[in-house]
């Protein structure tokens, strides 16, 4: 099952020369972009892991698109999204958030019901992704030929 | 990542055939870059070698640009260049005037300088230095990073100074990311000189070194003439005669910072006028009397104390 989370995520997976014309749009806007992954794809998991610092004062999308293809290579069978935060008072929050990178197999998210007292059904979501501990969740894919070690 | 050429009104081939011609002249009045290199000529006072410098560079820039155009050998030019001069001869004030210029061309996308030195690079302990160079080199992306003093990255005294960490980081971006970043270092000449020497591999990959020469007496005087405009004040006629006197006798001063002396110079000479007016505050003053710098003001200098 195909992770949608955040803007464009109906869309085709966006390509690098696509994510960095979004990126230059944040940086142009003054806003700072942060690069995160995760491998709990949970909805309601607000706390990914922070590639990094979040990247002040660039004015180019180049040094983030560095940011981006250097998490993607470390952490190729997860989830990597990238966040621009606007700090301009009266907002000071997160404007854009997008997936740049995906595991190859997603297996998606089971729905879970458990009987209450008087035949009371409470559901929720469980993705079958973290049945296994973290770190082995998604088979990695093969690395790149010349890749990083 | 290829060069872009940006620029909606240059020409664009009707066909995916390149163009047989190419006009230098519209893709010359198209980049702007005249007005930018008039505005450097009537801004920038004497510099004749660096100006004529620049102009050269400008066309080169041109003419490759035109060579892209027309399909021939486009290899990205190697614009890192090197800015050698006293202190106050106006290197920083050039390296801006020079982003504005490879911006107008195309070849930075932003057209911003990141100004720094030794200490924005170079960390204090082991494992410190790579992250802040290459924070600073994020930072610079798409722009110019202007590098001041230099030589100071290197410190040849102590081996396990991590100044060559930064200079090999630097090194490696200016080679790959030629597309996106340009590089100017600056400092003294000598220095500079002997840096080059023990760094080859920096020497030959700056492709332009230009030389900062010493500004003259009328050239100072016609600086802090500008000065003066762009602060919106003036010199009295004896006021200028002054200047001129405070600039001969301050030029044979040790620590004689070029067109920086002038500025502080005129600072505190402004100091003066203050103190002036304030003391006789009695009186009602006019615009004429705040903007008028008098030869009262300069001879309190303590350069006149000899």
């Amino acid at each position: 099952m195909r992770l949608t989370q955040g803007q464009f995520s109906f869309l085709p997976d966006l390509t690098d020369a696509e994510i960095r014309a979004q990126v230059q749009y944040a940086l142009d806007q003054g806003w700072a972009v942060a690069v995160e992954f995760t491998d709990d794809p949970h909805p309601r998991n607000a706390y990914w892991e922070m590639w990094g610092t979040p990247l002040f004062d660039l004015r180019d999308a180049v040094g983030v698109m560095q940011e981006v293809t250097a998490c993607r290579q470390v952490h190729a069978g997860r989830y990597v999204k990238v966040l621009a935060f606007d700090s301009t008072r009266g907002f000071e929050t997160v404007r854009m958030s997008f997936l740049v990178g995906r595991p190859a197999e997603e297996p998606g998210f089971e729905l879970v019901r458990s009987q209450g007292p008087g035949q009371q059904i409470q559901y929720t979501l469980r993705s079958y992704a973290t049945g296994s501990p973290a770190g082995v969740r998604y088979a990695a894919p093969p690395p790149p030929a010349g890749g990083a070690t | 990542m290829s060069l872009v050429l940006s620029d909606p009104s240059a020409p664009v081939p009707a066909t995916d055939a390149p163009p047989t011609a190419v006009d230098l002249e519209a893709l010359h009045r198209d980049s702007g870059i005249d007005g930018l290199l008039d505005d450097m000529d009537r801004d920038l006072i004497g510099l004749v070698p660096v100006k004529t410098r620049i102009r050269e560079i400008a066309a080169l820039l041109l003419v490759e640009r035109a060579r892209r155009m027309l399909g021939l050998q486009a290899e990205p030019p190697a614009l890192h260049m090197c800015f050698t001069g006293n202190p106050g001869t106006g290197k920083t004030t050039v390296a801006r005037r020079m982003t504005g210029i490879l911006h107008a061309l195309g070849y930075v996308r932003r057209g911003h300088v990141v100004s720094v030195t030794r200490d924005d690079l170079v960390g204090q302990y082991i494992g410190h230095t790579a992250p802040k160079t290459k924070e600073v080199l994020k930072r610079a992306m798409g722009g110019v990073l202007f590098i001041d003093e230099a030589y100071y990255l290197f410190r040849p005294e102590n081996e396990r100074d991590y100044g060559q960490e930064a200079i090999e980081i630097l090194l490696q971006v200016m080679e790959d990311s030629r597309d996106d970043l340009v590089v100017i270092l600056a400092g003294y000449k000598d220095r500079m000189d002997t840096f080059f020497q023990s760094n080859p591999g920096m020497a030959s990959r700056v492709a332009h070194h230009i030389d900062f020469p010493d500004y003259g007496p009328d050239e100072l005087l016609r600086i802090a003439q500008v000065m003066m405009r762009d602060m919106q004040y003036r010199f009295s006629p004896d006021g200028t005669a002054a200047m001129a006197d405070y600039i001969g006798r301050r030029m044979r001063q040790p620590r004689f910072a070029n067109a920086r002396s002038i500025r502080n110079a005129l600072d505190r000479a402004r100091l003066r006028q203050a103190g002036r007016l304030f003391a006789t505050r009695d009186r009602l003053l006019d615009a004429d009397d705040l903007q008028l710098i008098t030869a009262e003001d300069l001879r309190k200098s303590r350069v006149f104390a000899e």
